[in-house]
Protein backbone atom coordinates (compact mmCIF):
# COMPACT_ATOMS: atom_id res chain seq x y z
CA UNK A 1 0.00 0.00 0.00
CA UNK A 2 1.25 3.50 -1.36
CA UNK A 3 4.66 2.09 -2.51
CA UNK A 4 4.79 3.17 -6.08
CA UNK A 5 3.89 6.51 -6.85
CA UNK A 6 1.59 5.70 -9.81
CA UNK A 7 -1.44 8.35 -9.73
CA UNK A 8 -4.60 7.99 -10.43
CA UNK A 9 -4.67 9.72 -14.08
CA UNK A 10 -1.59 8.29 -15.44
CA UNK A 11 -3.15 4.24 -14.80
CA UNK A 12 -5.45 3.34 -16.70
CA UNK A 13 -7.65 -0.34 -16.70
CA UNK A 14 -4.96 -1.46 -18.39
CA UNK A 15 -1.95 -1.11 -16.85
CA UNK A 16 0.02 2.07 -17.08
CA UNK A 17 2.71 0.77 -19.71
CA UNK A 18 0.61 0.68 -23.00
CA UNK A 19 -0.88 3.96 -23.99
CA UNK A 20 -4.69 4.11 -24.15
CA UNK A 21 -6.35 2.87 -27.93
CA UNK A 22 -9.08 4.43 -29.30
CA UNK A 23 -9.44 2.58 -32.31
CA UNK A 24 -12.28 0.31 -32.39
CA UNK A 25 -12.03 -2.65 -35.09
CA UNK A 26 -15.12 -4.21 -35.77
CA UNK A 27 -15.17 -8.33 -36.39
CA UNK A 28 -15.70 -10.07 -39.00
CA UNK A 29 -19.21 -10.41 -40.29
CA UNK A 30 -18.60 -13.95 -42.66
CA UNK A 31 -22.39 -14.77 -43.19
CA UNK A 32 -22.99 -11.29 -44.76
CA UNK A 33 -20.02 -11.50 -47.26
CA UNK A 34 -21.03 -15.01 -48.01
CA UNK A 35 -24.88 -13.55 -48.91
CA UNK A 36 -23.39 -11.03 -50.36
CA UNK A 37 -21.16 -12.99 -52.93
CA UNK A 38 -24.42 -15.40 -53.52
CA UNK A 39 -26.29 -12.20 -55.05
CA UNK A 40 -23.70 -11.06 -56.98
CA UNK A 41 -23.25 -14.97 -58.42
CA UNK A 42 -26.78 -15.08 -59.13
CA UNK A 43 -27.19 -11.26 -60.85
CA UNK A 44 -24.12 -12.47 -62.88
CA UNK A 45 -25.88 -15.43 -64.04
CA UNK A 46 -29.44 -13.95 -64.70
CA UNK A 47 -27.47 -11.28 -66.49
CA UNK A 48 -25.55 -13.96 -68.31
CA UNK A 49 -28.31 -15.82 -69.40
CA UNK A 50 -30.63 -13.56 -70.59
CA UNK A 51 -27.48 -12.01 -72.68
CA UNK A 52 -27.18 -15.18 -74.06
CA UNK A 53 -30.23 -17.07 -74.32
CA UNK A 54 -31.39 -17.04 -78.37
CA UNK A 55 -35.28 -16.94 -77.76
CA UNK A 56 -35.10 -12.99 -76.94
CA UNK A 57 -34.31 -11.68 -79.82
CA UNK A 58 -32.08 -8.54 -78.98
CA UNK A 59 -32.06 -7.79 -82.39
CA UNK A 60 -36.01 -7.28 -82.73
CA UNK A 61 -35.74 -5.34 -79.23
CA UNK A 62 -33.55 -2.83 -80.86
CA UNK A 63 -35.08 -2.81 -84.23
CA UNK A 64 -38.37 -1.90 -82.15
CA UNK A 65 -37.12 0.23 -79.79
CA UNK A 66 -37.82 3.47 -81.64
CA UNK A 67 -40.27 2.50 -83.93
CA UNK A 68 -42.72 4.61 -85.06
CA UNK A 69 -45.82 2.49 -83.45
CA UNK A 70 -44.14 1.89 -80.36
CA UNK A 71 -43.47 5.57 -79.74
CA UNK A 72 -47.39 6.26 -81.06
CA UNK A 73 -48.48 4.49 -77.71
CA UNK A 74 -45.71 5.57 -75.15
CA UNK A 75 -46.74 9.04 -76.42
CA UNK A 76 -50.69 7.72 -75.78
CA UNK A 77 -49.85 6.24 -71.87
CA UNK A 78 -47.66 9.58 -71.12
CA UNK A 79 -51.17 11.34 -72.36
CA UNK A 80 -53.41 9.28 -70.22
CA UNK A 81 -51.16 9.10 -67.40
CA UNK A 82 -50.98 12.74 -67.54
CA UNK A 83 -54.51 13.49 -67.93
CA UNK A 84 -55.74 11.14 -65.49
CA UNK A 85 -53.85 12.09 -62.81
CA UNK A 86 -54.55 16.09 -63.58
CA UNK A 87 -58.32 15.04 -63.61
CA UNK A 88 -57.86 12.58 -60.57
CA UNK A 89 -56.00 15.17 -58.17
CA UNK A 90 -58.85 17.87 -58.96
CA UNK A 91 -62.10 15.55 -58.50
CA UNK A 92 -59.57 14.32 -55.34
CA UNK A 93 -59.48 18.02 -53.92
CA UNK A 94 -62.96 18.34 -54.73
CA UNK A 95 -64.57 14.98 -53.10
CA UNK A 96 -61.76 15.84 -49.50
CA UNK A 97 -63.64 19.52 -49.51
CA UNK A 98 -66.82 17.73 -49.76
CA UNK A 99 -65.91 15.52 -46.84
CA UNK A 100 -64.50 17.87 -44.25
CA UNK A 101 -67.89 19.92 -45.41
CA UNK A 102 -69.87 20.71 -42.44
CA UNK A 103 -73.31 19.43 -44.72
CA UNK A 104 -74.20 15.95 -43.89
CA UNK A 105 -75.36 15.35 -47.76
CA UNK A 106 -72.15 16.66 -48.92
CA UNK A 107 -70.39 14.31 -46.86
CA UNK A 108 -72.51 11.36 -47.30
CA UNK A 109 -72.27 11.81 -51.66
CA UNK A 110 -68.11 11.65 -50.82
CA UNK A 111 -68.32 8.91 -48.96
CA UNK A 112 -70.87 7.22 -51.57
CA UNK A 113 -67.88 8.17 -54.61
CA UNK A 114 -65.34 7.03 -52.45
CA UNK A 115 -66.70 3.66 -51.24
CA UNK A 116 -67.97 2.80 -54.68
CA UNK A 117 -64.85 3.57 -56.71
CA UNK A 118 -62.09 1.92 -54.46
CA UNK A 119 -64.39 -1.00 -53.73
CA UNK A 120 -64.42 -1.98 -57.04
CA UNK A 121 -61.91 -3.40 -59.10
CA UNK A 122 -60.45 -0.87 -61.54
CA UNK A 123 -60.34 -3.64 -65.08
CA UNK A 124 -63.82 -4.12 -64.29
CA UNK A 125 -64.57 0.00 -64.06
CA UNK A 126 -62.93 -0.02 -67.22
CA UNK A 127 -64.76 -2.52 -69.16
CA UNK A 128 -67.76 -0.86 -67.82
CA UNK A 129 -66.84 2.75 -69.17
CA UNK A 130 -66.24 1.18 -72.45
CA UNK A 131 -69.47 -0.40 -73.06
CA UNK A 132 -71.32 2.76 -71.68
CA UNK A 133 -73.12 2.95 -74.46
CA UNK A 134 -75.11 -0.93 -73.73
CA UNK A 135 -76.75 1.45 -70.93
CA UNK A 136 -76.81 4.55 -72.18
CA UNK A 137 -76.86 4.64 -76.52
CA UNK A 138 -76.93 8.26 -76.24
CA UNK A 139 -75.77 11.51 -74.45
CA UNK A 140 -77.93 14.76 -74.35
CA UNK A 141 -77.62 18.14 -72.72
CA UNK A 142 -80.90 19.62 -71.58
CA UNK A 143 -83.33 19.14 -68.88
CA UNK A 144 -82.73 16.39 -66.40
CA UNK A 145 -85.52 13.34 -65.78
CA UNK A 146 -86.51 12.94 -69.51
CA UNK A 147 -87.25 16.93 -70.44
CA UNK A 148 -86.55 18.02 -73.67
CA UNK A 149 -82.57 17.71 -74.66
CA UNK A 150 -80.66 20.80 -76.72
CA UNK A 151 -78.11 18.41 -77.84
CA UNK A 152 -77.57 14.55 -78.23
CA UNK A 153 -75.15 12.50 -79.10
CA UNK A 154 -74.24 8.75 -79.76
CA UNK A 155 -72.31 7.42 -77.45
CA UNK A 156 -70.23 5.39 -78.83
CA UNK A 157 -68.90 8.03 -81.18
CA UNK A 158 -68.15 9.98 -77.69
CA UNK A 159 -66.70 7.16 -75.59
CA UNK A 160 -63.58 5.99 -77.82
CA UNK A 161 -61.37 3.76 -76.31
CA UNK A 162 -58.83 6.65 -75.12
CA UNK A 163 -62.46 8.19 -73.35
CA UNK A 164 -63.58 5.49 -71.57
CA UNK A 165 -59.70 4.80 -70.47
CA UNK A 166 -59.61 8.29 -69.07
CA UNK A 167 -63.11 8.07 -67.63
CA UNK A 168 -62.01 4.30 -66.00
CA UNK A 169 -58.62 5.86 -65.10
CA UNK A 170 -59.42 9.46 -63.71
CA UNK A 171 -62.55 8.79 -61.78
CA UNK A 172 -60.93 6.14 -59.87
CA UNK A 173 -57.60 8.07 -59.13
CA UNK A 174 -59.92 10.36 -57.53
CA UNK A 175 -61.32 8.29 -55.36
CA UNK A 176 -57.86 7.36 -54.10
CA UNK A 177 -56.69 11.02 -54.05
CA UNK A 178 -59.61 12.28 -52.20
CA UNK A 179 -58.21 10.34 -49.41
CA UNK A 180 -54.61 11.39 -49.76
CA UNK A 181 -55.66 14.81 -50.02
CA UNK A 182 -58.28 14.76 -47.02
CA UNK A 183 -55.52 13.20 -45.10
CA UNK A 184 -53.53 16.35 -45.86
CA UNK A 185 -56.36 18.78 -44.80
CA UNK A 186 -56.52 16.87 -41.63
CA UNK A 187 -52.65 16.96 -40.65
CA UNK A 188 -53.17 20.50 -40.43
CA UNK A 189 -53.47 22.33 -36.84
CA UNK A 190 -56.63 24.06 -36.74
CA UNK A 191 -55.19 25.92 -35.02
CA UNK A 192 -53.32 27.71 -38.40
CA UNK A 193 -57.36 28.39 -39.56
CA UNK A 194 -57.81 29.96 -36.20
CA UNK A 195 -54.87 32.25 -36.90
CA UNK A 196 -55.59 33.02 -40.51
CA UNK A 197 -58.92 33.68 -39.07
CA UNK A 198 -58.44 36.22 -36.76
CA UNK A 199 -56.25 37.98 -39.14
CA UNK A 200 -59.49 38.76 -41.17
CA UNK A 201 -58.86 36.01 -44.18
CA UNK A 202 -61.84 34.46 -45.65
CA UNK A 203 -62.99 30.90 -45.97
CA UNK A 204 -61.28 30.48 -49.49
CA UNK A 205 -58.23 32.73 -48.59
CA UNK A 206 -57.64 30.24 -45.03
CA UNK A 207 -58.10 27.32 -47.71
CA UNK A 208 -55.49 28.42 -50.58
CA UNK A 209 -52.45 30.50 -48.74
CA UNK A 210 -52.75 28.83 -45.30
CA UNK A 211 -54.11 25.34 -45.39
CA UNK A 212 -53.58 23.52 -48.59
CA UNK A 213 -49.79 24.67 -48.64
CA UNK A 214 -49.42 23.15 -45.12
CA UNK A 215 -51.13 19.53 -46.48
CA UNK A 216 -49.12 19.78 -49.98
CA UNK A 217 -46.45 18.47 -47.29
CA UNK A 218 -48.40 15.30 -46.25
CA UNK A 219 -50.54 15.07 -49.82
CA UNK A 220 -46.92 15.35 -52.24
CA UNK A 221 -45.19 12.16 -51.72
CA UNK A 222 -48.08 9.49 -51.70
CA UNK A 223 -49.08 11.15 -55.38
CA UNK A 224 -46.26 11.13 -56.32
CA UNK A 225 -46.34 7.48 -55.68
CA UNK A 226 -49.46 7.56 -57.33
CA UNK A 227 -48.65 9.17 -60.65
CA UNK A 228 -45.59 6.50 -60.88
CA UNK A 229 -48.30 3.77 -60.22
CA UNK A 230 -50.31 5.52 -62.42
CA UNK A 231 -47.67 5.25 -65.25
CA UNK A 232 -48.17 1.73 -65.30
CA UNK A 233 -51.40 0.96 -64.44
CA UNK A 234 -52.24 2.55 -67.74
CA UNK A 235 -51.55 -0.34 -69.23
CA UNK A 236 -54.69 -2.08 -68.05
CA UNK A 237 -56.44 -0.37 -70.72
CA UNK A 238 -55.04 -2.38 -73.27
CA UNK A 239 -58.06 -4.85 -72.36
CA UNK A 240 -60.35 -2.16 -74.00
CA UNK A 241 -58.08 -1.48 -77.14
CA UNK A 242 -56.73 2.32 -75.33
CA UNK A 243 -53.87 2.43 -77.73
CA UNK A 244 -51.10 2.32 -74.80
CA UNK A 245 -47.94 1.39 -74.79
CA UNK A 246 -48.75 -2.23 -73.97
CA UNK A 247 -51.94 -2.14 -76.68
CA UNK A 248 -49.41 -1.46 -79.47
CA UNK A 249 -46.60 -3.50 -78.35
CA UNK A 250 -48.98 -6.35 -78.25
CA UNK A 251 -50.48 -5.37 -81.58
CA UNK A 252 -47.31 -5.70 -82.69
CA UNK A 253 -46.76 -9.68 -81.61
CA UNK A 254 -49.81 -10.34 -83.03
CA UNK A 255 -48.76 -9.83 -86.09
CA UNK A 256 -44.75 -10.79 -85.83
CA UNK A 257 -44.90 -13.10 -83.09
CA UNK A 258 -42.30 -11.43 -81.19
CA UNK A 259 -44.19 -11.37 -78.27
CA UNK A 260 -41.28 -11.69 -75.83
CA UNK A 261 -39.14 -9.07 -77.47
CA UNK A 262 -41.93 -6.36 -77.66
CA UNK A 263 -42.52 -6.95 -73.92
CA UNK A 264 -38.97 -6.16 -73.08
CA UNK A 265 -39.51 -3.20 -75.65
CA UNK A 266 -42.12 -1.90 -73.45
CA UNK A 267 -41.30 -2.39 -70.23
CA UNK A 268 -38.04 -0.63 -71.43
CA UNK A 269 -39.95 2.71 -71.99
CA UNK A 270 -41.95 1.74 -68.07
CA UNK A 271 -38.72 1.90 -66.57
CA UNK A 272 -37.33 5.11 -68.69
CA UNK A 273 -40.48 6.78 -67.50
CA UNK A 274 -40.87 5.46 -63.98
CA UNK A 275 -37.31 6.65 -63.62
CA UNK A 276 -37.85 10.24 -64.88
CA UNK A 277 -40.79 10.94 -63.00
CA UNK A 278 -38.75 9.47 -59.49
CA UNK A 279 -36.51 12.30 -60.15
CA UNK A 280 -39.43 14.73 -60.61
CA UNK A 281 -41.05 13.77 -57.50
CA UNK A 282 -37.78 13.93 -55.89
CA UNK A 283 -37.58 18.23 -56.78
CA UNK A 284 -41.23 18.64 -56.38
CA UNK A 285 -40.75 17.16 -52.56
CA UNK A 286 -38.13 19.25 -51.79
CA UNK A 287 -40.38 22.13 -52.69
CA UNK A 288 -43.00 21.70 -50.57
CA UNK A 289 -40.92 20.56 -47.17
CA UNK A 290 -39.97 24.90 -46.91
CA UNK A 291 -39.91 25.46 -43.32
CA UNK A 292 -40.37 21.87 -42.09
CA UNK A 293 -36.48 21.87 -41.08
CA UNK A 294 -36.01 21.99 -45.13
CA UNK A 295 -34.69 17.90 -45.40
CA UNK A 296 -35.82 15.69 -47.58
CA UNK A 297 -36.95 12.25 -46.46
CA UNK A 298 -34.76 10.27 -48.99
CA UNK A 299 -31.77 10.35 -51.27
CA UNK A 300 -32.86 10.50 -55.17
CA UNK A 301 -31.36 7.15 -55.79
CA UNK A 302 -33.13 5.63 -53.04
CA UNK A 303 -36.44 7.34 -54.53
CA UNK A 304 -36.16 5.93 -57.43
CA UNK A 305 -34.46 2.40 -56.63
CA UNK A 306 -38.13 2.44 -54.18
CA UNK A 307 -41.06 3.18 -56.99
CA UNK A 308 -39.29 0.99 -59.13
CA UNK A 309 -40.44 -1.50 -56.71
CA UNK A 310 -44.04 -0.55 -56.27
CA UNK A 311 -46.17 -2.91 -58.75
CA UNK A 312 -48.44 -1.39 -61.13
CA UNK A 313 -50.89 -4.02 -60.89
CA UNK A 314 -50.65 -3.32 -56.84
CA UNK A 315 -53.79 -2.10 -56.63
CA UNK B 1 -67.26 60.95 -23.74
CA UNK B 2 -66.55 58.17 -25.96
CA UNK B 3 -67.89 54.26 -25.59
CA UNK B 4 -65.76 52.10 -23.82
CA UNK B 5 -63.56 49.77 -26.40
CA UNK B 6 -65.07 46.45 -25.22
CA UNK B 7 -68.32 46.25 -24.05
CA UNK B 8 -69.72 42.61 -22.76
CA UNK B 9 -73.42 41.93 -21.55
CA UNK B 10 -74.63 38.75 -20.13
CA UNK B 11 -72.49 37.01 -22.34
CA UNK B 12 -72.55 33.06 -21.82
CA UNK B 13 -71.40 30.47 -23.72
CA UNK B 14 -71.38 26.23 -23.56
CA UNK B 15 -69.84 23.28 -25.31
CA UNK B 16 -72.43 20.91 -25.38
CA UNK B 17 -73.71 20.71 -21.38
CA UNK B 18 -70.56 22.71 -20.11
CA UNK B 19 -71.52 25.47 -19.23
CA UNK B 20 -68.19 27.82 -19.62
CA UNK B 21 -68.89 31.44 -19.73
CA UNK B 22 -72.49 32.02 -17.46
CA UNK B 23 -73.14 35.49 -17.74
CA UNK B 24 -69.99 37.84 -18.05
CA UNK B 25 -70.40 41.74 -18.00
CA UNK B 26 -67.46 43.69 -18.44
CA UNK B 27 -66.13 47.30 -20.13
CA UNK B 28 -63.16 47.83 -20.65
CA UNK B 29 -61.87 51.82 -21.12
CA UNK B 30 -59.89 52.84 -24.33
CA UNK B 31 -56.21 52.50 -24.18
CA UNK B 32 -56.67 50.20 -20.49
CA UNK B 33 -54.84 46.92 -20.01
CA UNK B 34 -56.75 44.68 -18.42
CA UNK B 35 -54.99 40.99 -17.42
CA UNK B 36 -57.63 38.46 -16.66
CA UNK B 37 -56.55 35.57 -14.19
CA UNK B 38 -57.92 32.72 -13.19
CA UNK B 39 -57.74 28.96 -12.97
CA UNK B 40 -57.72 26.67 -15.72
CA UNK B 41 -61.02 25.95 -17.22
CA UNK B 42 -62.37 29.51 -15.58
CA UNK B 43 -63.21 30.42 -19.22
CA UNK B 44 -60.73 32.82 -19.37
CA UNK B 45 -59.40 31.94 -23.33
CA UNK B 46 -62.95 31.20 -24.24
CA UNK B 47 -64.39 34.87 -23.07
CA UNK B 48 -61.04 36.41 -25.36
CA UNK B 49 -62.42 34.38 -28.15
CA UNK B 50 -65.72 35.38 -27.84
CA UNK B 51 -64.44 39.25 -28.47
CA UNK B 52 -63.59 38.28 -31.73
CA UNK B 53 -65.88 35.63 -32.70
CA UNK B 54 -63.91 32.93 -33.02
CA UNK B 55 -66.57 31.22 -30.34
CA UNK B 56 -70.18 32.29 -31.18
CA UNK B 57 -71.62 32.79 -27.59
CA UNK B 58 -75.05 31.32 -26.94
CA UNK B 59 -76.31 34.64 -26.00
CA UNK B 60 -75.08 37.83 -24.73
CA UNK B 61 -73.72 40.83 -26.42
CA UNK B 62 -70.18 41.88 -27.19
CA UNK B 63 -69.54 45.50 -28.48
CA UNK B 64 -66.20 46.39 -29.42
CA UNK B 65 -66.01 50.39 -30.32
CA UNK B 66 -68.92 50.37 -29.74
CA UNK B 67 -69.87 47.58 -32.60
CA UNK B 68 -71.90 44.73 -32.00
CA UNK B 69 -69.16 42.06 -32.61
CA UNK B 70 -70.40 38.63 -34.52
CA UNK B 71 -74.17 39.94 -35.35
CA UNK B 72 -76.97 42.36 -36.39
CA UNK B 73 -80.24 43.33 -34.95
CA UNK B 74 -82.98 43.46 -37.22
CA UNK B 75 -86.60 43.34 -36.31
CA UNK B 76 -86.04 42.31 -32.36
CA UNK B 77 -83.32 39.51 -32.79
CA UNK B 78 -79.73 39.15 -33.56
CA UNK B 79 -78.90 37.58 -36.97
CA UNK B 80 -74.80 36.26 -37.64
CA UNK B 81 -72.86 38.79 -39.73
CA UNK B 82 -71.98 38.25 -43.18
CA UNK B 83 -68.67 36.60 -43.46
CA UNK B 84 -67.39 39.63 -44.99
CA UNK B 85 -68.28 42.13 -42.05
CA UNK B 86 -67.38 39.65 -39.63
CA UNK B 87 -63.83 39.76 -40.99
CA UNK B 88 -63.69 43.07 -41.31
CA UNK B 89 -64.02 43.12 -37.70
CA UNK B 90 -61.71 40.96 -36.63
CA UNK B 91 -58.86 42.40 -38.96
CA UNK B 92 -59.16 45.61 -36.22
CA UNK B 93 -58.55 43.15 -33.50
CA UNK B 94 -55.47 41.28 -33.36
CA UNK B 95 -55.01 38.34 -31.64
CA UNK B 96 -51.78 36.46 -30.24
CA UNK B 97 -52.18 32.68 -29.41
CA UNK B 98 -50.37 30.52 -26.92
CA UNK B 99 -49.18 28.11 -29.29
CA UNK B 100 -47.90 31.26 -31.64
CA UNK B 101 -49.55 29.84 -34.70
CA UNK B 102 -47.21 30.99 -37.34
CA UNK B 103 -47.75 30.00 -40.86
CA UNK B 104 -44.78 27.55 -40.88
CA UNK B 105 -44.31 27.44 -44.68
CA UNK B 106 -43.78 31.45 -44.52
CA UNK B 107 -40.59 33.45 -43.02
CA UNK B 108 -40.83 35.49 -40.40
CA UNK B 109 -41.46 38.29 -42.53
CA UNK B 110 -43.95 37.18 -44.94
CA UNK B 111 -45.72 35.96 -41.69
CA UNK B 112 -45.78 39.75 -40.55
CA UNK B 113 -46.50 40.02 -45.10
CA UNK B 114 -49.62 37.61 -45.00
CA UNK B 115 -52.52 39.89 -43.18
CA UNK B 116 -51.48 42.83 -45.15
CA UNK B 117 -51.09 41.53 -48.64
CA UNK B 118 -54.06 38.68 -48.23
CA UNK B 119 -56.33 41.24 -46.21
CA UNK B 120 -55.58 44.07 -46.30
CA UNK B 121 -54.54 43.93 -50.51
CA UNK B 122 -51.39 45.95 -50.04
CA UNK B 123 -48.58 45.22 -52.62
CA UNK B 124 -45.74 43.33 -51.86
CA UNK B 125 -43.02 45.80 -51.99
CA UNK B 126 -45.35 47.88 -49.28
CA UNK B 127 -46.25 44.85 -47.45
CA UNK B 128 -42.64 43.63 -47.29
CA UNK B 129 -41.08 47.16 -45.97
CA UNK B 130 -43.91 48.04 -43.58
CA UNK B 131 -43.31 43.95 -42.10
CA UNK B 132 -39.87 44.77 -41.64
CA UNK B 133 -40.18 47.98 -39.78
CA UNK B 134 -42.80 45.80 -37.19
CA UNK B 135 -40.08 42.87 -37.44
CA UNK B 136 -37.45 45.54 -36.37
CA UNK B 137 -39.74 46.78 -33.69
CA UNK B 138 -40.36 43.64 -31.79
CA UNK B 139 -36.24 43.20 -32.37
CA UNK B 140 -36.28 40.51 -34.91
CA UNK B 141 -34.55 42.62 -37.76
CA UNK B 142 -31.86 39.99 -38.63
CA UNK B 143 -34.16 37.11 -38.00
CA UNK B 144 -36.64 38.14 -41.15
CA UNK B 145 -35.64 35.07 -43.42
CA UNK B 146 -35.72 32.47 -40.82
CA UNK B 147 -38.64 30.45 -40.87
CA UNK B 148 -40.57 30.03 -37.84
CA UNK B 149 -39.33 26.51 -37.24
CA UNK B 150 -35.72 28.04 -36.92
CA UNK B 151 -36.74 30.81 -34.39
CA UNK B 152 -36.96 29.98 -30.47
CA UNK B 153 -40.67 30.13 -29.08
CA UNK B 154 -40.09 33.68 -27.57
CA UNK B 155 -38.86 34.68 -31.01
CA UNK B 156 -41.98 32.90 -32.86
CA UNK B 157 -44.04 34.58 -30.08
CA UNK B 158 -42.50 38.15 -30.89
CA UNK B 159 -42.93 37.78 -34.96
CA UNK B 160 -46.79 36.37 -34.30
CA UNK B 161 -47.34 39.93 -31.73
CA UNK B 162 -45.76 41.77 -34.94
CA UNK B 163 -48.11 40.05 -37.60
CA UNK B 164 -50.85 40.87 -35.52
CA UNK B 165 -49.97 44.86 -35.32
CA UNK B 166 -49.37 45.12 -39.08
CA UNK B 167 -53.22 44.94 -39.22
CA UNK B 168 -52.85 48.25 -37.28
CA UNK B 169 -55.68 46.67 -34.71
CA UNK B 170 -57.48 49.04 -31.94
CA UNK B 171 -58.02 45.98 -29.67
CA UNK B 172 -55.05 43.33 -28.84
CA UNK B 173 -56.63 40.16 -27.66
CA UNK B 174 -53.32 37.86 -25.46
CA UNK B 175 -54.13 34.53 -24.96
CA UNK B 176 -51.85 33.08 -22.31
CA UNK B 177 -48.95 34.91 -24.57
CA UNK B 178 -45.95 33.36 -22.57
CA UNK B 179 -47.62 30.11 -21.21
CA UNK B 180 -45.64 27.46 -23.91
CA UNK B 181 -42.40 29.10 -23.87
CA UNK B 182 -38.87 28.36 -21.59
CA UNK B 183 -39.01 30.60 -18.23
CA UNK B 184 -35.65 32.27 -19.86
CA UNK B 185 -37.77 33.43 -23.33
CA UNK B 186 -40.68 34.65 -20.83
CA UNK B 187 -39.25 37.89 -20.47
CA UNK B 188 -38.47 39.49 -23.85
CA UNK B 189 -41.77 38.76 -25.00
CA UNK B 190 -43.68 40.69 -21.26
CA UNK B 191 -41.00 43.30 -23.11
CA UNK B 192 -42.39 43.46 -26.04
CA UNK B 193 -45.89 44.05 -24.68
CA UNK B 194 -44.79 46.40 -22.28
CA UNK B 195 -43.83 48.78 -25.18
CA UNK B 196 -46.79 47.73 -26.89
CA UNK B 197 -48.76 49.05 -23.58
CA UNK B 198 -46.93 52.08 -23.62
CA UNK B 199 -48.06 53.20 -27.03
CA UNK B 200 -51.68 53.37 -25.68
CA UNK B 201 -52.86 50.37 -27.14
CA UNK B 202 -55.88 48.56 -25.40
CA UNK B 203 -54.95 45.43 -24.63
CA UNK B 204 -56.54 41.79 -22.77
CA UNK B 205 -54.00 39.21 -21.57
CA UNK B 206 -54.84 35.90 -20.38
CA UNK B 207 -51.92 35.26 -18.43
CA UNK B 208 -50.41 33.75 -14.71
CA UNK B 209 -47.86 36.59 -15.13
CA UNK B 210 -48.98 38.18 -12.06
CA UNK B 211 -45.72 39.94 -12.22
CA UNK B 212 -46.66 41.46 -15.54
CA UNK B 213 -50.80 42.24 -14.30
CA UNK B 214 -49.03 43.87 -11.60
CA UNK B 215 -46.24 46.08 -13.14
CA UNK B 216 -48.43 46.82 -16.47
CA UNK B 217 -51.81 45.97 -16.12
CA UNK B 218 -54.37 48.99 -15.19
CA UNK B 219 -57.28 46.42 -14.54
CA UNK B 220 -57.26 42.89 -13.35
CA UNK B 221 -60.11 40.23 -13.45
CA UNK B 222 -60.03 37.34 -11.57
CA UNK B 223 -62.58 34.94 -13.11
CA UNK B 224 -63.72 31.24 -11.84
CA UNK B 225 -66.27 29.05 -13.28
CA UNK B 226 -67.62 30.97 -16.00
CA UNK B 227 -67.77 34.03 -13.89
CA UNK B 228 -66.23 37.26 -12.94
CA UNK B 229 -65.30 37.05 -9.28
CA UNK B 230 -63.68 39.99 -8.36
CA UNK B 231 -62.66 42.90 -10.10
CA UNK B 232 -60.41 46.75 -10.06
CA UNK B 233 -56.74 47.80 -9.48
CA UNK B 234 -54.36 44.82 -9.61
CA UNK B 235 -52.28 46.37 -6.74
CA UNK B 236 -55.81 45.75 -5.07
CA UNK B 237 -56.74 42.74 -6.35
CA UNK B 238 -53.36 41.09 -5.37
CA UNK B 239 -52.57 42.67 -2.63
CA UNK B 240 -55.95 42.53 -0.72
CA UNK B 241 -58.39 40.53 -2.44
CA UNK B 242 -61.61 40.16 -1.06
CA UNK B 243 -63.24 37.12 -2.51
CA UNK B 244 -62.55 33.74 -0.90
CA UNK B 245 -61.58 32.15 -3.91
CA UNK B 246 -59.49 34.89 -5.49
CA UNK B 247 -57.41 34.02 -2.30
CA UNK B 248 -57.33 30.39 -2.21
CA UNK B 249 -56.22 30.81 -6.31
CA UNK B 250 -53.31 33.47 -5.08
CA UNK B 251 -52.21 31.45 -2.35
CA UNK B 252 -50.95 29.16 -5.40
CA UNK B 253 -49.70 31.00 -7.84
CA UNK B 254 -48.05 33.71 -5.90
Amino acid sequence: MGTTDAGPASAGPAGADTPETNRISHPLRPGRWAAAGLTALVLIWLGWTIAVNPNLHWDVVVAYQFDDVILDGLWVTIQLTVASMVIGVILGVIVALMQVSDSRMLRTGAMAYVWFFRGTPLLVQLIFWFNIALIFPEIGLGVPFDGPKLVTWETNALVTGFVAALLGLSINEGAYMSEIVRAGLRAVDPGQQEAAAALGMSRAKIMRRVVLPQAMRIIVPPTGNQFISMLKTTSLVSVIAGADLLTVAQRLYLTNFEVIALLIVASIWYLVLTTVASIGQYFLERRFSRGFGGTVPDTLRGRIGRNLRFSGLAR
Amino acid sequence: MTAPMVQCRALRKSFGRIEVLRGIDLTIARGQVVCVVGPSGSGKSTLLRCLNHLEEPQSGRVYVDGELIGYEERGGTLRPLSDARLRRQRESIGMVFQRFHLFPHRTALENVMEGLVAVKGIGAADARRRAAELLDRVGLADRAQHYPAQLSGGQQQRVAIARSLAMEPKLMLFDEPTSALDPELVGEVLAVMKDLAATGMTMIVVTHEMGFAREVGDHLVFMDEGLIIEQGPPREVLGAPRHDRTRAFLSKVL
